[in-house]
């Protein structure tokens, strides 16, 4: 019985020597990781168990960014309740601001996960560590609170989407073209508890950067989780930040897939998603003049110091439109060093951009850029929904670094193609 | 397990940011959760649902993120059932773990309008719409299922001993 990438790490860590699509397994978890958000709620289900002590202080992770630093009292209230329960259980990975980043750009950075593990976490954007050929995935807060007590996780095994690329990108289009062009293709629901395994030679045409934010996005098309194959690039990346030894899964060349798509990267142009669904995708042949208020550069999904570079790019020298805001916001702090020792912070200060700490904030709609009813902003972030960024009434236009920085200097939707 | 309750029916991808928005997760508190419950969706939501009413809903219901705070606020609301076509994975498994019923039906979605009294008896997977005498049939719940939904979720389960 030939297995999945994803198939291979269930069943290594399941101790079973095959899995099939369908079976219900019980897993030994590397990682179990929650937010500010999601923490406290967890913490709560974890007392109401009865549970005595974490199953492995080096495992459990805490990052406190999506409120943080602390936009409220209630908001500090959480943050504290997360801060006390990591210090009661003497939890290495614990966060706190001035340390911790964007949770999802952080552990990568901190070499906490590695291709093989399995990892759970209390956020639906864990999916990011497939782009270093781990199994990571969404739960909720009880699934973390089981986990943080006794190091396992049920699943069923899913089945698989294969993603055959090749070719390289161009100019201007990045990682998020990809999986916008994906989620436009498949729908939001196009892998519904499914696994997006990407393969081929254009793996190796991407940055792990590219693929980190290919598989951020692997939930916006419903799935469960969002794998790339391990090249040396991983490899290199891996070993600069972590000594602890790991396994490369490769799927079986005969393994079963649900679908398979082909997907020429040579071929994807820059893409926006329009309000309200990821699955609304433009290419800008198909966009007219759209004034916006606002631009986003920053999130878990596009906030890497090569996502900062390429808008840094487009705006040096250059001012942004007069009714626009733009916000930029480093992922973790050592982007944030990074971006200020190498200019990237006078180029947007002096384009009239805000630069922030490292907060998940504006994204979810929780504060430090919140739209006003009638706003447009066009934004490197993940979701689109109703409401997502503030107002109900207001818009939000998922894209690239590169679009968006195009898009403050224009004031309007823009290619950086068309500057 | 049996459910009665009328129905408050709403499209597709309803995702957990509409069911609660994030600005108002600074807390834990499920009362507080539950009065902004669907607000960005259904202002009215709050003066419509009573306890124990079904809610009806077309594909991919609960997408996005993994709040549990959204089933919570479901189920601290009066939901007593969700009935979809499909439901987004993490929130499906959310739900069982706190104790909210949830069940795949595209017919009875098809067959239930906004308003509809509708019973539902999970022992034997069928769904009936009292206003319009329809019945419609889906998969029962598995019996470890409704132990979990009886208790009140996975923790109370496993605080009660049903589960080990």
């Amino acid at each position: 019985m030939s297995m999945t990438m994803t198939q291979k790490i269930l069943a290594a860590k399941a101790g079973l020597e095959k899995v099939e699509a369908g079976q219900l397994i019980l897993v030994d978890l590397d990682r179990v990781l929650g937010n500010d958000i999601t923490s406290p709620v967890a913490i709560r289900e974890f007392e109401n168990i009865g549970a005595k002590e974490v199953f492995d202080k080096d495992k459990v992770t805490m990052v406190m960014d999506h409120f943080a630093p602390n936009k409220d009292i209630k908001a500090a209230a959480q943050c504290k309740m997360c801060r006390d329960f990591c210090d009661k259980h003497e939890v290495t990975h614990f966060y706190d601001v001035g340390r911790m980043g964007i949770e999802h750009a952080l552990l990568p950075e901190k070499g906490l996960v590695l291709p093989g593990d399995v990892v759970i976490g209390a956020d639906s954007h864990t999916c990011t560590y497939g782009a270093l050929g781990a199994f990571s995935t969404g739960v909720g807060s009880t699934d973390m609170a089981c986990g943080m007590a006794t190091g396992k996780a049920w699943f069923k095994v899913p089945s698989a989407i294969k993603f055959v690329l090749k070719g390289k990108l161009n100019k201007y289009v990045s990682g998020k073209d990809v999986i916008l062009h994906i989620i436009g293709k498949i729908g939001v629901d196009g892998a519904l508890y499914k696994s997006m395994e990407f393969v081929g030679e254009g793996v190796s045409a991407l940055t792990v950067y590219d693929r980190l934010t290919i598989s951020n996005m692997a939930i916006e098309a419903g799935a469960k989780n969002g794998i790339f194959e391990v090249d040396e690039q991983t490899i290199e990346y891996v070993k600069a930040r972590s000594n602890r030894e790991f396994t490369a899964y490769k799927a079986d060349e005969d393994a079963i897939y649900d679908e398979v798509y082909e997907i020429n990267l040579s071929e994807i142009k820059p893409t926006v998603a329009f309000p309200h669904l990821p699955e609304n995708t433009k290419t800008f042949d198909e966009i007219g003049d759209i004034a916006i208020d606002q631009v986003v550069i920053g999130s878990c999904t596009n906030g890497h110091y090569k996502d900062l570079a390429e808008a840094a790019e487009i705006l040096k020298g250059k001012k942004i439109a007069k009714r626009v805001r733009a916000i930029v916001i480093p992922a973790t702090q050592d982007i944030y060093m990074q971006a200020v020792e190498n200019g990237l912070v006078k180029i947007f200060i002096e384009a009239g951009c805000v630069v922030s700490t490292p907060t998940c904030g504006p994204c979810l709609g929780g504060y430090m850029g919140i739209l006003a009813a009638g706003e447009r902003a066009v934004a490197t972030t993940n979701r689109n929904f109703v409401g997502r960024m503030g107002h109900v009434e207001s818009e939000v236009y998922l894209a690239s670094p590169a679009v968006a920085a195009a898009s403050a200097v224009m004031g309007k939707i823009a290619s950086p193609e068309n500057m | 397990m049996k459910f009665n309750g009328k129905s408050i029916k709403y499209g597709d991808n309803v995702d957990t940011d509409v069911i609660i928005p994030a600005r108002y997760l600074n807390t834990i508190d499920k009362k507080e959760l539950a009065s902004h419950c669907m607000e960005d969706i259904d202002k009215e939501f709050q003066n419509k649902v009573s306890v124990g009413d079904i809610m009806v809903a077309g594909y991919n219901f609960g997408c996005g993120s993994s709040r549990e705070h959204a089933p919570i606020a479901l189920k601290e609301s009066g939901i007593s059932l969700v009935i979809a076509r499909s439901f987004a994975r993490i929130f499906y498994r959310n739900s069982i773990n706190i104790g909210l019923a949830i069940v795949e039906c595209s017919e009875a979605v098809d067959g239930i309008e906004n308003g509809d009294i509708v019973e539902a008896d999970l022992d034997n997977g069928v769904i009936y719409n009292k206003t319009t005498g329809q019945s419609f049939q889906t998969q029962p719940f598995p019996e470890f299922i409704q132990k979990i939904i009886v208790n009140g979720g996975l923790v109370p389960s496993i605080q009660n001993g049903e589960i080990k």
